[in-house]
């Protein structure tokens, strides 16, 4: 079976990726600059005692090679250690801002696939026309604009109207249900828009370029010939053939939703894996650090296995 | 191999397609529009320490002061001058963008060089590791090796440097494949050349433009990447950039003050260059790709696009 064969190949590949990210987060914090209890002992004139003490409670005293192990077992395990800031397992920080972090980059990204898909094609097939060029510079001017920048821009356009950050409104105590709905949507509203937008941006670029070359083949020129509607060459013919390279190249820019969604949710104080990040970075936790970047690359894998596989029920051929 | 291809190949069609690529440039508004703005970017980053009004490290009036006849674009919170600002911010900003550039076209040239000449095991394994770092999300893992390193110029350039080589790595790979089975390069093997002088004399130059689309285009993820390190913290607070900027206007809560001024130029300056940066590699790209030149069918004409000034080898 050469879909199975295929399958399994996608998934080792994923799961040894996983592991190379693993590996090198491993390294990357062990080659940090002092040891994490330098910092962690901020207090002035920390006892040898106290700083050995610490030492032995994060197992910094052990070689390299033992922490590796344990820290491979650990994950294993699920237990991502303890973060410097809270005293609170990392796993369970984590889970939290992950949930929160879910529905905003979902609506964002949802959104940017749908209206991006739609104007590349509208721009592909309307190429040389007024249309194609309002399209495209629309899109390349979101596609440029730095996407925290973005975020301030909707935050003085929208201030007032809008909340600008959080979650939730902390003073609504135990609200009625569609209350605190209507709080979560409206507090929703601008950090998915923003990450919409940025996306949205390269997503138009995506398409049309990839219409633009299957648009060029010879089987659209054949339908053309039969006499088949416009509309039906667009979708059946070029846009059906066009969603592999789009496929591809979203699942690419999977690594580009992150840095994203890390960039929206400090503008807009979202309470999420993200936000996570930029706290982790100011209060040097690197437990925390290390656990969130596994995180975001473990689900930057996952998508893109989603994506291997999505893209091998498009197009069969491709296990040849 | 048949006589149309054969003629392709040959090196004078080489030369001429470098010349025939700066022509397609210059009739293209997008690439112009892009090269004019890149020009006048690097120069005002290259002159910013003659032609800057005021010195960026001495105040010069109140905290947030609105724009007026002396100061343009007002100034910050420190009350310094936002133009004068925004011009060394350029500068660093440059100078991240083009230094983290070298470095990965550096790496990632070499890696698609090697990859693809040599084939076999080394391009196995070289590509393996360019899939593993492809997939890998490259902010997150920056803002890893930054936040440990430590904040300075320097890191800075060296994180993203380092991380951004991977699609340069594929997509030359993928060009030498067909450039090494080329004739003239087979001929040079043919008669003794060794892998250094058919990989400088006769790939490289083949894969050089493409070489070059991809670096403006490597430029623009940079100087991204750079505002969003700053963003964060961790690039030189003593040094200026675009970036910086933006973060300084946000943590100092310029949008509160109302300051508009202090927090709107630097980021529409970033998508300027963003921009321009795009707008050239894109052009470059799409005039390297002969099958958009070649077969382009649109709504309005739904034809074969004429092929104006093309001998019998593009047919």
């Amino acid at each position: 079976m050469r879909g199975t064969d295929y399958v399994l190949k996608r998934v080792a590949f994923a799961i040894v990726t996983v592991f190379v990210a693993v590996t090198i987060n491993f390294v990357l914090f062990r080659l940090a600059p002092g040891s994490a209890v330098s910092n962690l002992s901020r207090v002035p004139h920390a006892t040898q005692e106290l700083r050995h003490a610490l030492e032995v409670q994060f197992g910094l005293d052990k070689s390299k090679w033992q922490q590796y192990l344990i820290y491979l077992k650990q994950l294993a395990h699920g237990n991502l250690g303890v973060s410097y800031a809270n005293d609170q397992p990392v796993s369970t920080n984590l889970r939290i801002d992950l949930i929160n972090t879910l529905p905003m980059v979902t609506l964002g990204t949802v959104f940017s696939i749908i209206f991006g898909i739609f104007t590349g094609v509208i721009a592909a097939w309307r190429r040389g026309t007024k249309a194609e060029g309002a399209t495209v510079t629309t899109a390349l001017a979101f596609y440029s604009m730095p996407t925290q920048w973005l975020g301030l821009m909707l935050i003085i356009l929208f201030a007032g109207i809008l909340p600008t950050g959080g979650m939730t409104n902390e003073f609504l105590l135990n609200p009625p249900f569609w209350t605190h709905v209507k709080d979560l949507a409206s507090h929703i509203f601008l950090p998915a828009l923003t990450l919409g937008l940025v996306l949205y941006g390269e997503y138009t670029l995506i398409v049309r370029s990839a219409m633009l070359e299957t648009l060029g083949e010879d089987y659209v020129l054949t339908a053309r010939a039969k006499g088949l509607k416009p509309r039906t060459i667009v979708r059946t013919h070029a846009l059906r053939n066009a969603m592999l390279p789009i496929t591809t190249l979203i699942a690419l820019s999977l690594g580009y939703i992150v840095a994203g969604a890390i960039l929206v949710e400090i503008v807009f104080s979202w309470p999420g894996i993200g936000r996570a990040v930029y706290q982790a970075v100011l209060q040097r936790d690197y437990p925390m650090l290390q656990g969130a970047f596994l995180v975001l690359t473990i689900s930057v894998v996952f998508f893109n296995l989603v994506a291997d596989l999505l893209y091998f029920k498009l197009d069969p051929r491709i296990t040849e | 191999m048949s006589e149309a291809s054969f003629f392709v190949e040959s090196p004078e069609v080489g030369t001429s397609r470098t010349k025939a690529l700066l022509r397609t440039l210059r009739h293209r508004r997008s690439a112009v529009i892009g090269m004019t703005i890149l020009v006048a970017v690097i120069l005002t980053a290259v002159l910013a320490p003659w032609i800057a009004p005021y010195d960026i490290h001495t105040q010069v009036g109140a905290p947030f002061e609105p724009p007026s006849w002396s100061h343009p674009l007002g100034l910050d919170d420190g009350g310094i001058d936002m133009v004068s600002l925004l011009m060394w911010g350029m500068r660093i900003s440059l100078v991240v963008g083009f230094a983290a550039t070298f470095v990965s076209m550096v790496i990632g040239g070499s890696i698609g060089l090697v990859s693809g000449y040599f084939g076999g095991k080394t391009d196995t394994i070289l590509m393996r590791i360019t899939d593993y770092f492809l997939v890998i999300p490259d902010v997150p893992l920056m803002i890893v090796v930054a936040a440990i390193w430590g904040p300075s110029l320097f890191h800075i350039i060296i994180v993203i440097g380092i991380l951004l080589w991977t699609s340069t790595a594929r997509v030359i790979r993928a060009q030498v494949l067909s450039v090494r089975e080329r004739v003239y390069v087979r001929r040079a093997r043919a008669l003794g050349a060794g892998h250094l002088r058919i990989v400088l004399r006769h790939v490289l130059p083949q894969v050089a433009p493409l070489l070059i689309a991809n670096t403006v285009l490597t430029i623009a993820v940079a100087v991204f990447d750079e505002t969003a390190l700053a963003f964060l913290g961790l690039s030189d607070p003593s040094r200026i950039s675009l970036g910086k900027l933006i973060e300084n206007a946000f943590e100092r809560a310029a949008i509160s003050a109302g300051a508009w001024w202090a927090i709107v130029p630097p980021g529409v300056l970033v998508a300027v260059i963003i921009l321009a940066c795009v707008l050239v590699g894109g052009a470059l790209e799409d005039a390297l790709n002969p099958r958009l030149r070649v077969a382009h069918l649109s709504a309005r004409t739904f034809r074969l696009r004429p092929l104006v000034g093309r001998g019998k080898a593009a047919l």
